[in-house]
This record gives structure tokens, C-alpha cells and sequence, in this order.
């Protein structure tokens, strides 16, 4: 196993809802540990593709390859795949029924049959890594924006993932709240788990991402390490992009 | 340039002082406040003392037919007729079976609040129907009572509870059905909910006791109640199934994706996630939906089983005691109204149980 393995394999990936044409011919390789920050315009498709990558959404030409398997439509592989790719969502989707605690345990004890005691063990651990351990036994409404992405990037961690997917994970927050999230994902970041992040943070992009890939109209544009991205544009549509996100 | 210091949060100030000014807020703000305030008034003075005088002041309480002088209420009816009431025609040495029944009920019910252990939850609701049908019905050395004999409240309640208990399960699985991606099964769950919804209690009533038994050869004994009890059964289901579906369309989506991003499978999805936030927002109309189960449980008297209403009805001819027909209604409205409302009550009381929305 070398360091160069990799993680995630995009060959050809189409997609269309209906007649609308979301993904066309998607390449993307990505090795482990790498870190990668997708952004582009709303409707570029940045999302979808990485839902793509647990199946939250089909793709219907193409081939994808996760660790080593194939991404087809069985429930096991399915299951396997999710178990692999972990992902925090824009608007948090915790469980508002369950406590923080619950929401944390809900799949190692389901999904993985870990013993209760060992996944509550489990559970407190990332809780403190995310610096929210004093709120496990709060209901998510009662948490701010900030502490609720915190608590959903913890609920990711506990199935133990080896990639971890970020849609858009500081849209939905108060600007105040932003950097309290971005800096959990920096430290995560750290670690060497593989990261695909959606996201307008350019700071984060440059601080973290080893590459910065741009996508507009389902396609993917321009793809570069963060520096020459930000500095050296090639294409016309990034050049106005960039221009736009940092105009104000 | 101007800093401003943080302020210490104050108390709210009060909002009314004394009888007086609540009155004059409350109830006479302006002219026309004033002006329903006081025709309210007129109505209760209407109503109120009159109905007092019938019901308490000027009631017979007590003694024979003969002997009744008043001109108000006469409970002595409701008394004499009380067992007929609410056991029907169940044999009076055995009316303990059913009232054992009914205490062993509220101690389930009561129970379900109090313990938290899953097992112990499913193994009492598995085991408490077995042991109210055969209080009931008999068997295992108790005297065997055939349905013909149950009646009046008793077995509104009956009726009412296996509507509802029954019923429950069904209609959610209907509902998960309805929207289920398999066509086939997805047309079917459509299919029978659209049917029964279409067609009124009565006729489906009618078709059980009548038609049910068509299908089966001769000689084949099937209860009476038994068929009523599916036909309602049926019935509810259907209408459980279209609260549910109004629940589950509530959930947002992103809650199905983050259970299926868990890995999570359709059923643990359903079952953890989905189903406890859809059940808890239909609570208010899966409630109504129960309390007007209890009161449509009196169209069993047109197949021929003798509810409460009905031997209501029945013991008005009885020519010992004609003419206590006002008693005998008044008396099954106030069992209608308090069970209902107890139900609502209930219902509102889980509600606060479950808010996680502080």
C-alpha cells in the first residue's frame, strides 16, 4: 500500500435528473489523505457529485470507485460504501427527537453492533474533540448553528469513516459561528483522513485543500493546488468567479 | 462615537394587576367586547341554572318509580338499568371477568408511561389483549361467555380499543406502503385506501356481516363481533394510514439522507428516524381520528350488537320503565363526553411528552 493509493475514482460519471443533464463526464481521482474543496457557481453540479460518492444520489453512465470497491446499485455495497464515506450535510439533519448523545450512537450501535457502553466511549471522545462534550445530553434545538454542525461532523466520526464528504458546511451559519466549524475541519484536516469539501471558504481552500477543482454547468473546469488556483486562473469562467467571490 | 455597556436582563413587567383590570382588559376593552361580554353572560343565565335545577336540585336520587315527586331528573332509572348499561347482557355473577379486565387496562396503560425497557414494553402489549380476551370471553376453566351476551359499555370500549390498537400498526405500514418505490405494492396500499375511504362504516359493517361469511363454506361458525371488529378494523386502517402519510410528507428530506448517509437500512431508517417525528406531529389527528372511531363504534347496533347507545334504546322498551328516554341519553352523552374528552387530554399530554423544540 502506498502512500499514492487511491481513495476515490470518477471515470465518466453522467447524470441527468429527468432531461436535465446535471453531471457530464466527471473525472476525478483522489488519494488518500488528499485534500480536495470543490466550489463553483449554484447549479454547477458540486453537490450532486459528491452525493454521488455515498449514493444519495444515482448516477446513470459512468463508473465510480470507492476503496477499492465499485459503486453499484445493491444494498450491500451500498451499505458498505456508506459505512467508508462519512458526510456532514448544510443544514446539520441531525435527530431532533434524540438527544446529541443519541443522535452519536444511533449508527455504531445499529449499523456497526457495537456495544452500547463502548459506543457511548466512542461517542463522548469525538464529542470532546469537537469541544461540545458539556452538551451531550441537550436536544439539537437547543443547540446555536455552530454547536449543530460540531455535533453532526462528531455523529460522522463515530462510524469511523476514511473519507469524509462536507456539503456546503458553513452556508447555513451565522457568520459568527463560521470559524468554530472550520476549525474542527482544520484539525481534522490534520489528521490524514480524506477530505472532499464543497465550499465558498476560500480561506479554508488554501489553507487545507491540496486541490482546488472548479465546477460550472456539470462540468468540471479548472483544476489546480490551491496557490496557482487562486493566483494564476486559466479559464475566463474562473477568472470571473473569483472575481465576483472576491470582489466584496 | 458612542460605546454602550451590556445591560442586566430585567424582570418582565406585569401584565395585569388585580380582578378589577383584568376585567376591564379582558372583558370589557370596548363596546363591542362589552357588548358579548355581557350577551355571554345572558346565554349561561340561560342555560346554566336550569340545568342545574334538573340534573342536581330537583332530582330523584333515590327510591321507587312509584314514589317520585319531583319534577327533575330521574336518576333512579340509570341505577336500576346501570348493569344492563354497561355490561349488556353478560351474566351478572360474572361481572367481575370484565371489571378485572378494565383494571388490568388502566394498569397497562398507566405502565407504558413508567417503564422504559424496550422488552418488557413488548412482551406487556403482546400479553395484556391475550389476558383481557380470555377474562372475557372465558376459557381456561373460566365459563366460556359467547359474544352474543357482551354489551353496552363494555363493549363500546372493546370495540373501540381493538379499532384502535389493531388498527395502528396497519395503517402506518399502509402508509409507508403508499409511498413506497415498489409499483405493485405502492398501487395496492392505494388501492384499499382509496376503497375504504369511499365507501361509509355502514356499508363496510354491512358487507362484513353479510358478505363475509358468503365466502366461507357451511357449517363454518364466524363470530358476529368478530366480523364487525374487522370491518372497523379495516375501516380505521385506512384513515390511520392518511394521518401518517400527512406526518411523514412533514419529515424533511434531509433526515432520510443523513439516516441513509449512516448506513442505516430502510427499516431502521423508518423505524429510528422517520416514524417517531411523523407519529409525534400527527398526534393531534391521529387523536381525533381515535375519538371519532369510539363514537362511530355505535353503528354496531345495525348488524345487531347491543353497544351502550343501544341498550340505551333497549331498556326504553322495557314497559316497566317507559318514558326515561332524557335520563337515559343525557346519561350516554356524559359516558361519550367524558371518555372523548379524556382521550383529548391524553393526547395533549403526550404532545408536551415529546416537544424536543425548546
Amino acid at each position: 500500500m502506498s502512500a499514492q493509493e487511491n481513495m476515490i475514482t470518477m471515470q465518466k460519471v453522467n447524470k441527468w435528473y429527468g432531461d436535465f443533464h446535471v453531471l457530464k463526464d466527471i473525472n476525478l481521482t483522489i488519494k488518500k489523505g488528499e485534500k480536495v474543496v470543490i466550489c463553483g457557481p449554484s447549479g454547477s453540479g458540486k453537490s450532486t457529485t459528491i452525493r454521488c460518492l455515498n449514493y444519495l444520489e444515482k448516477f446513470q453512465k459512468g463508473k465510480i470507485n470507492i476503496n477499492g470497491t465499485d459503486l453499484i446499485d445493491d444494498v450491500k455495497v451500498v451499505r458498505h460504501i456508506r459505512a467508508e464515506v462519512g458526510m456532514v450535510f448544510q443544514h446539520f439533519n441531525l435527530f431532533p427527537h434524540l438527544s446529541v448523545l443519541e443522535n452519536l450512537l444511533l449508527a455504531p450501535t445499529w449499523v456497526h453492533k457495537k456495544p452500547r457502553k463502548e459506543a457511548i466511549k466512542t461517542a463522548m471522545y469525538y464529542l470532546e474533540r469537537v469541544k461540545i462534550a458539556d452538551q451531550a445530553d441537550k436536544y439539537p434545538n437547543q443547540l446555536s448553528g455552530g454547536q449543530q454542525q460540531r455535533v453532526a461532523i462528531a455523529r460522522c466520526l463515530c462510524i469511523n469513516p476514511t473519507i469524509m464528504l462536507f456539503d456546503e458546511p458553513t452556508s447555513a451559519l451565522d457568520p459568527e459561528m463560521v470559524s468554530e466549524v472550520l476549525d474542527v475541519m482544520v484539525e481534522l484536516a490534520d489528521e490524514g483522513i480524506t477530505m472532499i469539501c464543497v465550499t465558498h471558504e476560500m480561506g479554508f481552500a488554501k489553507k487545507v485543500a491540496d486541490r482546488v477543482i472548479f465546477m460550472d454547468a456539470g462540468q468540471i473546469i479548472e483544476e489546480n493546488e490551491p496557490h496557482e488556483f487562486f493566483d494564476n486562473p486559466q479559464s475566463d469562467r474562473l477568472k470571473l468567479f473569483l472575481d465576483q467571490i472576491l470582489s466584496h | 462615537m458612542a460605546v454602550y455597556t451590556i445591560k442586566k436582563a430585567e424582570k418582565a413587567p406585569l401584565a395585569s394587576k388585580g380582578v378589577l383590570l383584568w376585567l376591564r382588559v379582558n372583558l370589557f376593552s370596548d363596546v363591542t367586547n362589552s357588548l358579548f361580554t355581557l350577551l355571554g353572560c345572558y346565554f349561561i343565565y340561560l342555560i346554566v341554572p336550569p340545568l342545574i335545577n334538573w340534573m342536581i336540585i330537583d332530582a330523584t336520587w333515590s327510591g321507587t318509580k312509584e314514589e317520585i315527586i319531583n319534577d327533575g331528573a330521574r336518576w333512579i332509572f340509570i341505577f336500576e338499568k346501570f348493569d344492563q348499561f354497561i355490561y349488556g347482557f353478560y351474566p351478572e355473577a360474572l361481572h367481575w371477568r370484565p371489571n378485572l379486565a378494565a383494571l388490568i387496562s388502566i394498569f397497562f396503560i398507566l405502565s407504558m408511561n413508567f417503564i422504559s425497557n424496550l422488552k418488557i414494553k413488548i412482551g406487556l402489549i403482546l400479553v395484556y389483549p391475550i389476558i383481557s380476551f380470555v377474562l372475557i370471553s372465558g376459557g381456561f376453566g373460566l365459563e366460556i361467555i359467547p359474544t352474543e351476551k357482551w354489551g353496552g359499555l363494555m363493549l363500546t370500549i372493546l370495540v373501540a380499543a381493538v379499532g384502535i390498537i389493531v388498527s395502528f400498526p396497519i395503517g402506518i405500514v399502509l402508509a409507508l406502503g403508499r409511498q413506497s418505490k415498489m409499483p405493485i405494492v405502492r398501487t395496492l396500499c392505494i388501492a384499499f385506501i382509496e376503497f375504504i375511504r369511499g365507501v361509509p362504516l355502514i356499508t363496510i359493517l354491512f358487507m362484513a356481516s353479510v358478505i363475509l361469511p358468503l365466502f366461507f363454506h357451511d357449517g363454518i361458525e364466524f363470530d358476529k363481533l368478530l366480523r364487525a371488529l374487522i370491518g372497523i378494523t379495516l375501516f380505521q386502517a385506512a384513515y390511520i394510514a392518511e394521518v401518517v402519510r400527512g406526518g411523514l410528507q412533514a419529515i424533511p428530506r434531509g433526515q432520510y439522507e443523513a439516516a441513509d448517509s449512516l448506513g442505516l437500512s430502510y427499516w431502521q431508517g423508518m423505524i429510528l428516524i422517520i416514524l417517531p417525528q411523523a407519529l409525534k406531529i400527527s398526534i393531534p389527528n391521529l387523536v381525533g381520528s381515535f375519538i371519532s372511531l369510539f363514537k362511530d363504534t355505535t353503528l354496531v347496533l345495525i348488524i345487531g350488537l347491543f353497544d351502550v347507545l343501544a341498550m340505551v334504546s333497549l331498556t326504553n322498551s322495557d314497559t316497566n320503565w317507559l318514558g326515561f328516554e332524557v335520563e337515559g341519553y343525557v346519561f350516554v352523552t356524559m359516558i361519550y363526553w367524558v371518555f372523548c374528552f379524556s382521550m383529548s387530554q391524553y393526547s395533549k399530554s403526550i404532545e408536551r411528552k415529546y416537544n424536543t423544540e425548546h
